[in-house]
């Protein structure tokens, strides 16, 4: 149960990046579907910039500590970077150029999955890496479950639920935050009142793009220990959802990647032998109808927050709509 | 006294391609007065205002603030000037509450704590006695609330003189009264405040002096004590208008439509309608008076086919056949087509009826695509019919084929009753035709309301200005209710006839 609990909450921090990302996106009023574009090429940039540190200094086996300490974050920020500019190419082409935000979203996706793939043409083996970014505190193991639920993971899992609760003070408490959610509901009111909404925008998405990138990253670096695989955009879309589910609060994305992440992965932790009356193949469809349940409960969510119909947990009213000012 | 002036404008004009907006306008305001604009639709007020508030820059001309000359081009220099502008419509976030909106974009330096901000808004509510609650959100509050949100938005920017585009247009008569009171606070306080506004007796009661715009060009600024209402009208119009509607005797009316105790409940399962009954007859106008929201959009609306009922009935007799119909039966489009006519103008103006992104041709166009045998368009009839409304109604416009949201409130709502008016019906339904028109525009609605009257159509008039309805109604119903707001109100819509008025 604690190994299932600690894998849920693994998984689900690359969800979280994914959505504080997208959310803080989405809060400047950019529907942005290139998050799991942008998760890749996220990760891409953060494993090659780990395996060319790692070539230059000749491996990481038996390297000091700043050494190791450098190389994490030189990966870390080479992440970002990657994906800030990704960020780049969609407000350019959405702001500046006055693109549809749905269409330049799902060609960024397109973009990223095939750049990524590019990048990582050459080595597809990040193992020998991941150990340091998966490396916790030597002595959690020895404090029982408590060290084991709290303090057994790697850096990257707290760098995102710090990132999580720092984006949820700037939204809420900040002048900061207080604009850019005006940018996102009503970008002529806050025109009107003396808010750059372009530089905002251009802001937001950059940020957003570039918290989501370490998703990507974490979910190759940390979950996946460092096996390359394509499946990152699917993490990367269920991340799009996320976003409903936490209804554009990065706070409840914590508790929600956390479920998200369990319902995604539980399928292996779900003992077989109750399907025992089903062949393999109706096995492996229940595991895969398993899989589902994160959408069923985001639809499920949707269905609820316009039941209840508060205007607080709507999606920020000048989603999707690129603002122009009005020209006569 | 010796007054001081707090702003000049100098030869200001303005252009737009080839329409002359405003050209070589001077005005003055002083320090402590309420200067009253007045102007037709599409005179140039509000572009004039804008350049004052840094939405346009002037071509030609100089502003002066306090004797110093400003260069003004951004609603942010105008700021600094301390300037600002309340807007016909409203510039504020929704989820936000009041205070957050009034803070929002203020850049002073200080730590961002909304206690303190809350704190400094109460001192200017408690000046001038606004009365509001802080923390209420934008979407829960009526439309005089989120006026007093955008005033005071304005006055904590620290603005000592205040434009008002048309604030009354969208309140009772009972809100205007209040924000006149808080304005003559203001004025007591030295503040300079414009104000644009339609309604005369506003003009008379609020202003001391008046500023007549007409082409975009200003006629004349009088004091308000020593000018009467004909005179400014005059002025604003340049020639001799008749304030009164001419009203004739309806000829051998018929009872065209007979409604009988209607009741609808809406969303929330409040009653909207109770038990409305009325029938109007051909060749009269049948005025249906109240607060706005009492029921009025949803009586008409029932009529037309598009609100659910309870309950009653509604019997329309066929001039055509001769034969009585219930329009319950009937869907929307068959109402339509036995003549029965709807033109509701909301408050915000383009939401019914017509596509702000489409031209006035295409706008005809909604109404009679269906006619026609050939699969593809035919706009002739639509280019002709918008031809004769833009020469028949006065509509200002670049061209028929200009965006209706280009053209100003007053122009646009001339196009969609005009069109209602030009499909020939036998009961036409126009509510609130007039909100936001200037007088001469209003006289020119009530007018072709009288020809259609005098044709033997059944008009149905729903207006909130008592003396119109009184003028221009033969029979007028009060529709009653939505006094206080909240309560269950189960005389709401409950209707008394005061027959044969006047």
């Amino acid at each position: 149960m604690l190994t299932f609990i600690t894998s849920a909450i693994r998984f689900g921090m690359s969800l979280l990046c994914g959505s504080t990302g997208e959310t803080i996106t989405e809060k400047s009023g950019h529907l942005n579907l290139g998050i799991p574009g942008v998760m890749c090429v996220g990760a891409a940039s953060g494993c090659l910039a780990t395996s060319k540190y790692m070539a230059a200094v000749g491996g990481l086996t038996g390297k000091s500590f700043p050494v190791i300490f450098f190389c994490i974050l030189l990966s870390i920020l080479a992440c970002l970077i990657g994906g800030a500019l990704m960020g780049l190419i969609y407000s350019f082409l959405t702001v500046s150029l006055g693109a549809n935000q749905n269409v330049t979203g799902l060609a960024l996706t397109t973009f990223g999955v095939g750049v990524s793939s590019m990048m990582v043409a050459k080595t597809r083996d990040f193992v020998l890496a991941s150990r340091y970014f998966t490396a916790s505190l030597p002595f959690a193991r020895s404090l029982g479950w408590f060290g084991e639920l709290f303090l057994s993971y790697g850096v990257l899992i707290y760098i995102s639920i710090a990132i999580a609760i720092a984006a949820s003070i700037i939204l809420t408490r900040t002048r900061l935050g207080l604009q850019l959610r005006a940018v996102g509901e009503s970008p002529a009111t806050a025109d009107a009142a003396g808010i750059n909404v372009k530089a905002y925008r251009y802001g937001a998405t950059c940020v957003g793009c570039s918290i989501a990138a370490l998703g990507g990253f974490i979910y190759i670096m940390d979950n996946l220990e460092g096996n390359w695989e394509y499946t990152i955009d699917s993490i990367g879309w269920l991340a799009v959802a996320l976003v409903i589910f936490t209804v554009w609060k990065p706070v409840i994305g914590i508790f929600g990647s956390i479920i998200f992440g369990a319902l995604y992965i539980c399928s292996p932790f779900i003992s077989l032998s109750s399907f025992s009356n089903l062949t393999l193949n109706q096995m492996l469809a229940v595991k895969d109808l398993i899989k589902i349940l994160p959408y069923v409960v985001t639809i499920l969510v949707l269905v609820i927050t316009s039941i209840r119909n508060k205007r607080e947990n709507q999606a920020p009213a000048g989603l999707g709509v690129n603002y122009y000012r009005e020209d006569r | 006294m010796e007054k001081e002036i707090a702003l000049e404008l100098r030869h200001i004009t303005k252009t737009f391609g080839s329409v002359v907006a405003n050209k070589d306008v001077d005005l003055t305001l002083y320090k402590g007065e309420i200067l009253a604009i007045l102007g037709e639709n599409g005179s140039g007020k509000t572009t004039l205002m804008n350049m004052i508030s840094g939405i346009y820059t002037p071509d030609d001309g100089q502003i002066f603030v306090n004797g110093e000359e400003a260069f003004i081009n951004s609603p942010k220099d105008a700021f600094t000037y301390r300037i600002g502008m309340i807007h016909q419509h409203f510039k504020l976030v929704d989820v936000f509450s009041a205070a957050e909106n009034i803070v929002l974009g203020v850049k002073d330096g200080t730590k961002f704590n909304m206690r303190d901000y809350t704190k400094r808004i109460t001192e200017i509510t408690e000046k001038y006695g606004f009365r509001i609650d802080l923390q209420k959100k934008i979407h829960e509050m009526s439309v005089s609330e989120k006026q007093t949100v955008e005033i005071l938005k304005v006055l904590y920017r620290g603005a000592d003189i205040l434009i008002l585009d048309e604030p009354t247009a969208v309140l009772t008569p009972q809100e205007t009264s209040k924000l006149f009171d808080v304005l003559r606070k203001m004025r007591e306080d030295g503040k300079s405040i414009i104000i644009i506004t339609h309604k005369m007796h506003e003009v008379m009661s609020i202003s001391d002096r008046v500023a007549i715009i007409r082409r975009g060009e200003h006629i004349a600024t009088v004091e308000t004590a020593k000018t009467d209402e004909n005179a400014l009208t005059e002025m604003m119009v340049g020639k001799k208008v008749s304030l009164n509607i001419h009203r004739s005797e309806p000829e051998n009316p018929v009872d065209r439509l007979i409604v009988s105790g209607l009741s609808a409940k809406n969303s929330e399962g409040v009653p909207v309608l109770d038990n409305v009954s009325f029938t109007a007859r051909s060749g009269e106008i049948l005025g249906i008076a109240g607060i706005a929201g009492s029921g009025q959009r949803e009586l008409l609306e029932a009529i037309a086919g598009l609100y659910r009922l309870d309950g009653g009935d509604i019997t329309y007799n066929d001039p055509a056949s001769g034969k009585a119909e219930n329009l319950r039966d009937k869907t929307p489009i068959q109402i339509r087509d036995l003549g029965v006519r709807l033109s509701f103008v909301p408050e915000d103006r383009l939401g019914m009826g017509l596509v702000g992104n489409m031209d006035i041709i295409d706008n005809m166009m909604l109404r009679s695509y269906k006619s026609g045998k050939s699969a593809f368009l035919d706009r002739k009839p639509s280019r002709e019919l918008s031809d004769r409304l833009v020469t028949g109604l006065e509509v200002v416009t670049p061209s028929i084929t200009t965006p209706v949201r280009k053209l100003s409130g007053g122009n646009v709502q001339k196009i969609l009753v005009g069109r209602e008016i030009s499909s020939s019906p036998t009961v036409l339904m126009a509510a609130y035709p007039v909100r936001g028109l200037d007088i001469n525009s209003s006289y020119t609605i009530y007018n072709l309301l009288n020809k259609q009257k005098e044709s033997g159509v059944a008009v149905i008039f729903v207006g909130e200005d008592l003396d119109v309805l009184v003028e221009l109604c033969d029979r007028i119903i009060v529709i009653n209710g939505g006094r206080d707001r909240g309560r269950q109100a189960h005389d709401k819509g409950r209707n008394r006839t005061a027959d044969d008025e006047g």
